[in-house]
């Protein structure tokens, strides 16, 4: 192990300790809060980044596994009778129905590239949450409400905080082991030169539709788990289109294509727009500042905090020495160091 | 000699434009065959329709006894069949290690082996940890080469390989070319470089209009008639053609 690796790995073993203790250091319900959402967009932004941050297909339509995921276990719950605790065992339904909807979506959305695939995926968004609306099991606009839970409140949101962190360091300890493995390289490979991946062995229609499906499991899993959280599922919450919108933004502010960067993106984001929300009067000056953020983001940094800092501290680093050592067909520290730095 | 590639009656149009026009071709198994023409002549097409890039409107092509006509790219090259881009087509965001390991059927460890391997081989290693985004021109057309053959393909396609690089590294290129040739593997090349198509090749076939119009052995295509015509056009005048055989024949002493 390098000295770099055994830094990255403490660091690592560091947040996640500091994620273990942070219900028990702060107490107070309003910081869980805060926690729990922070974790939960954590999860979803991964899930997200591993399909479109990998294979360079930006879906707008992810708010349809998580709507699903939610209203699955919202409907489970309800048809079946299960309270308390048990709620958390429904959770797996929401990754299976999202995964089940991932397969023909992905089989008709895949086909197509680039903005053509953005434009299907919000169509589709659509659809579910006009289904939502309209279907009888689904409550229409009412939505549906999640069983009671007579727990402690001090320590009420301390389940779901666990759950979230369980399902935010599954999500992210995937895509870590996707991006190291042959299957991520081949989603990058697709992200590069889709027609090129191909015509070098890549099946790129069965790796992306695995990795739509994975992602879709993922963010179904977490969509179930909010729904129990906030104790409600509607269609405008459910299926909302600004979900997209902020996941997307969490993973470019992070780092597009990155392991680390969506984690990121997600812990700046989602506690900023709630407390924005909440010292906001007007919920939607909030949105307008997370809109002003995007912009500048994708003008400014448009490859995200993570490769950004990462390349500053490789210039800063390497000062005054060529990238490659000229003619002699060695490189030097700094394209490698940046290269591998990247990949985090 | 038996034969490896073959295409029998190939049409193939883009809308009103008929790119490839019942071209047939045959490469035997161990040559170094050559495929020139005039710009527009469906060279690059060609190799499309045999790679899967695009779908032939009629006709067949074979690798050996088995029909690949239409099948899509990433069976043709489990198949066996590589090939380069005219513009090179490398992934920049990807190491050049990484690059290499996206074609290669070996596991792990061995996969990175003989990476490295081709990596020396073409003459790149010292570059394998940097973003291939970062390389020259140059430097891609060998990355392209190294990774095509990782997978240790039966023929490989090569899409202007001399295109837009120094002399020093078409006589790198031409000489890897041979020693692998001399080690098995069957190539077929596009190429407006006369000298390096001339010198390097076994078999020359001439495609104008999206037709053969000769093919055989360099020395005598370079003075087939139907071969001038379709660089020079008909009824070229003596100066024309004394300019051109001469531009078709290698240079002595050189190399490629």
């Amino acid at each position: 192990m390098t000295r770099a690796q055994g830094l990255r790995a403490a660091g690592v073993v560091a947040v996640l300790a500091a994620a273990v203790v942070f219900p028990q250091v702060f107490t107070n319900p309003a910081v869980t809060n805060y926690g729990v959402f922070a974790l939960i967009f954590v999860a979803v932004a991964s899930a997200w980044n591993t399909f479109s941050g990998f294979s360079g297909y930006i879906s707008l339509g992810h708010a349809v596994f998580f709507g699903s995921g939610a209203y699955a276990v919202g409907v489970a719950a309800r048809d079946w009778h299960v309270g308390g605790v048990g709620v958390f065992g429904l959770m797996p339904l929401g990754a299976v129905v999202g995964a089940l909807i991932a397969v023909p979506f992905g089989l008709v959305a895949l086909r197509v590239r680039r903005h053509t695939f953005i434009v299907i995926t919000i169509a589709v968004f659509f659809i579910f949450q006009l289904m939502a609306f309209n279907f009888s099991f689904t409550g229409g606009s009412s939505g549906l409400d999640a069983p009671f839970l007579s727990w402690n409140l001090q320590t009420f949101n301390n389940p779901f905080y666990y759950a979230a962190l369980a399902c935010a360091a599954g999500a992210t300890a995937l895509a870590w082991v996707i991006r190291r493995s042959r299957f991520g390289l081949q989603l990058r490979a697709i992200r590069d030169d889709e027609d090129r991946a191909r015509g070098l062995g890549v099946h790129a229609m069965r790796v992306k539709l695995s990795a739509f499906v994975l992602s879709a499991a993922i963010t179904g899993l977490v969509g179930g788990l909010w729904f129990y959280y906030i104790a409600q599922v509607e269609p405008s919450t459910g299926f909302d289109p600004l979900f997209d919108l902020f996941v997307v933004l969490m993973a470019f502010l992070g780092g597009l294509g990155t392991v680390a960067g969506p984690v990121l993106g997600a812990l700046i984001i989602e506690p900023g727009q709630l407390y924005l929300t909440t010292v906001f009067t007007n919920a939607y000056l909030s949105e307008i500042l997370l809109g002003v953020l995007f912009l500048a983001v994708v003008l400014f940094m448009p490859r995200g905090i993570i490769p950004t800092g990462a390349e500053w501290i490789t210039k800063l680093r390497t000062r005054g020495r060529p990238a490659v050592a000229p003619g002699s067909g060695t490189t030097a520290a700094a394209a490698p160091a940046a290269a591998e730095e990247a990949k985090t | 000699m038996s034969v490896l590639l073959r295409t029998e009656g190939v049409h193939k149009s883009y809308g009103g434009v008929q790119a490839l026009d019942g071209c047939t071709v045959e490469i035997g198994e161990g040559q170094v065959a050559g495929l020139i023409g005039p710009n527009g002549s469906g060279k690059t097409t060609l190799f499309n329709v045999i790679t899967g890039y695009a779908k032939a409107d009629v006709g067949e092509v074979y690798l050996g006894d088995r029909r690949i006509t239409n099948i899509a790219p990433d069976k043709v090259f489990a198949l066996g069949i590589g090939r380069t881009f005219q513009l090179t087509r490398i992934f920049a965001s990807l190491t050049v290690m990484e690059n290499m390991l996206v074609a290669s059927k070996h596991g792990r460890a061995s996969a990175r082996k003989r990476a490295m391997e081709q990596l020396e081989f073409v003459g790149i290693a010292g570059h394998h940890a940097v973003p291939a985004g970062t390389l020259s021109y140059g430097q891609r057309k060998l990355l392209e080469l190294a990774y095509v053959l990782v997978a240790e393909p039966a023929i490989v396609l090569l899409d202007e390989p001399a295109g837009g690089v120094n002399l020093t590294l078409v006589n790198h290129i031409a000489d890897r070319i041979r020693e692998l040739n001399a080690a098995g593997v069957t190539f077929l090349i596009v190429e407006h470089n006369m000298e390096f198509v001339m010198g390097l090749c076994d078999q020359v076939t001439v495609l104008d209009s999206g037709t053969v119009v000769a093919a055989g052995p360099p020395a005598i295509v370079r003075t087939d008639r139907r071969v001038l015509d379709a660089y020079l056009g008909e009824d070229p005048d003596a100066e024309d053609l004394e300019a051109a055989e001469e531009a078709l024949e290698p240079r002595a002493g050189e190399d490629a």
